[in-house]
């Protein structure tokens, strides 16, 4: 645990005397540099990676023929109609981004917060928030009808002479997302770069030694390099956090600002973003699980970091428990006949059985957290996880699909069912996911080299020799 | 103009096993009137770039004028867009309705700000580059692993391979060598 004398302030990390510590005893340079290094160089490719590998690979290829379809036929092979209007595609739009946001909350709050026991899931963290934001970003391209003209969101002078619209939340989404997306790369690249420089020397084969040099651009370790390096990497943090807030934030807008019974409420905005943390640390469970436990990296990540998770878990899930509350509060105390009515029909109308699903996924379920002996109990934990992911999931069905198929006029209430190509758009997208993330584990170290030395004690310069 | 002529070596790299010892030769070496010199580690050191004298950077001024260029440039396209060029009625809301215009605005001074500082930390590190004499010596393949360096140039004014090495010594490194171009 690194304990600076000047910087010690309440935020800081101190473990309670009978919590995990961030890295098992016994750890040098060297050693947490090969552990996590070698995964990658030395560690042959397994079968169970293998296995892995062709599962997701197999539904990469039903998300290629599934927009392949798309593409030639249009969106009506989809069950999105008039009035559910936005169907699937919106709902794993919001789950996707909502994921990537604990990456971010990893990468750049707990830095600012001076949480060093982020250091060793940050990375895949990252890796996390990119390849979830690319799932994402496909969802609104492919609803566009004609996804080939997705260039048009962007200002640009154009010969139509036309212009996006700039008081409307879906031209916002744009700039948030794509903002988003670009930030979090270049954060997670300038945070690897140092260690692209020790994959270079790690490195025995040319090909790899190349590459990884390449990545590196040089890096020398400098000390000058380093001051610069980590003002860049706390402003990058300091632009990060209001930035995630606020593209959770716009995306509620999408819904907030419009009209539409059960949307248009204020509580959206924090409520969305306790929701995107909530589903996105059950991620990092998710994947953090297996990792550390096929690659054997159990002294790097801990059960300290399972068990802060499973905190932050509990706490958010709080935060969206009080935001159902209040949206049934509201709905009823406005004394609005339509939100009263939308609340009826969530509890007992035609989606009934998912909101109560969800209910006790998102809110009955994960209480068990607050027992200390199942935080530490890692298949508990990765169950509740997946439990959590899909009550989040759940949510976003709920408010999209009950809130649409019943608003105003009874005349153009409609009923929305998902088709086998929704599902295959889906269940593509986690193959996406699964796969980009077996590659990157295989490619590039997943835990951050330099930032699990730094946690090292001996990293510290004794004030008092160097004085 | 005549050519400076270029010193034999590049300098001379003394080899440390931990920061405390780094930061340690380092003030040494910037007491002892050394200017020309660097300190590499396997991970950021505060007090080495202090020793150094390099106190400051000028990477927070780049994120500050990304920051203010993004966010101003993105005001001003909208303005233009919405006011000037292309005023469009939606439900009957001033032309120049700025609180829609402030979500775009606030996402380009994250952006460039953020962009800004990436390109400029790398310009500033003068990189990429892929070659560089301290890589001549083979020890310093571990300056990404678990060694620490400091290396006093030969441009130094006060260089001299006979003093300068003596003085190193005095550091008790674990080994000292000479850099070659």
């Amino acid at each position: 645990m690194r304990e600076g004398p000047e910087e010690k302030t309440l935020l800081q990390d101190v473990p309670w005397p009978d919590e995990p510590p961030v890295m098992l005893p016994g750890e040098t340079y060297g050693t947490v540099t090969d552990t996590i290094a070698d995964a990658v160089l030395k560690r042959p490719i397994g079968l169970g990676w293998m296995t892995g590998f062709l599962i997701a690979g197999f539904f990469v290829m039903v998300l290629l023929v599934a927009v392949t379809y798309l593409f030639i036929r249009g969106v009506g092979i989809w069950g999105i109609q008039i009035p559910v209007a936005w169907g699937f595609a919106i709902i794993n739009f919001v789950w996707w981004i909502g994921i990537g946001h604990a990456g971010t909350l990893i990468s750049a709050i707990l830095l600012l917060l001076k949480q060093t026991w982020r250091n060793s899931i940050n990375r895949f963290a990252e890796a996390m928030t990119l390849f979830a934001v690319a799932c994402a970003g496909m969802f609104p391209i492919l609803h566009l009808g004609r996804p080939w003209l997705a260039y048009w969101l962007f200002p640009y002078p154009s010969s139509m002479g036309v212009w996006p619209q700039f008081r409307s939340p879906l031209v916002w989404d744009v700039f948030a997302v794509s903002t988003y997306a670009t930030i979090s790369a270049v954060f997670w690249y300038v945070g690897l770069v140092p260690d692209f420089a020790t994959m270079r020397e790690k490195a025995t084969h040319p090909i790899p030694r190349k590459v990884y040099g390449l990545l590196a651009m040089g890096w020398r370790g400098s000390a000058r390099h380093w001051k610069r390096y980590e003002s860049l990497y706390i402003l990058l943090a300091g632009l990060a956090t209001p930035l995630v807030l606020s593209v959770h934030t716009v995306v509620s807008f999408d819904f907030a600002i419009a009209v539409v019974p059960g949307w248009h409420t204020t509580i959206f905005p924090p409520y969305f973003v306790a929701g995107a943390i909530y589903s996105g640390f059950a991620m990092v469970l998710v994947l953090a699980i297996p990792i550390r436990k096929f690659y054997h990296l159990e002294s790097l990540i801990t059960m300290r970091h399972l068990q802060n998770s499973a905190k932050v878990m509990l706490a958010t899930g709080l935060i969206v428990g009080y935001g159902y509350f209040f949206e049934t509060f509201i709905g009823l105390y406005s004394g609005s006949t339509y939100e009263r009515f939308m609340l009826q029909n969530r509890w007992f109308g035609q989606y009934a059985p998912l909101y109560w699903a969800l209910i006790l996924c998102n809110i009955l379920l994960p209480q068990l957290l607050w027992i200390p002996k199942l935080r530490s109990n890692t298949v508990f934990l990765f169950l509740i996880s997946l439990d959590i992911l899909i009550g989040m999931w759940l949510e976003r069905f709920v408010i999209v699909i009950t809130s649409l198929s019943r608003d105003f006029l009874p005349s153009s209430w409609g009923h929305y069912v998902p088709t086998r190509w929704d599902w295959a758009v889906f269940t593509g997208t986690l193959g996406f996911f699964s796969i980009a993330m077996l590659i990157f584990i295989r490619i590039m170290p997943a835990i951050s080299i330099f930032e699990m030395r730094q946690l090292l004690p001996e990293s510290e310069v004794k004030a008092d020799e160097a004085a | 103009m005549k050519q400076p002529k270029l010193p034999a070596i590049y300098g001379l790299m003394a080899e440390f096993e931990g920061s405390t010892d780094l930061v340690i030769a380092t003030k040494a070496a910037y007491a002892a009137g050394y200017r020309k010199m660097d300190a590499y580690s396997p991970f950021p050191i505060e007090e080495a770039s202090e020793a150094l004298g390099f106190h400051k950077t000028r990477v927070p001024l780049i994120v500050l004028v990304g920051a203010l260029l993004g966010g101003s440039g993105a005001y001003a396209l909208q303005y233009w867009i919405n006011v000037i060029s292309f005023p469009l009625n939606v439900g009957g809301r001033p032309w120049h309705s700025w609180p829609a215009f402030i979500v775009p605005t606030f996402e380009m001074t994250v952006l460039f700000g953020g962009l800004a500082g990436v390109f400029g930390m790398f310009a500033l590190n003068g990189l990429p580059m892929p070659h560089h004499p301290v890589f001549n010596d083979d020890r310093f393949a571990r300056v990404t692993r678990d060694r620490f360096f400091l290396c006093v140039e030969a441009a130094d004014p006060k260089f001299d391979l006979v003093s300068t090495n003596e003085f190193m010594e005095s550091l008790k490194p674990l080994s000292i060598s000479e850099v070659p171009h």
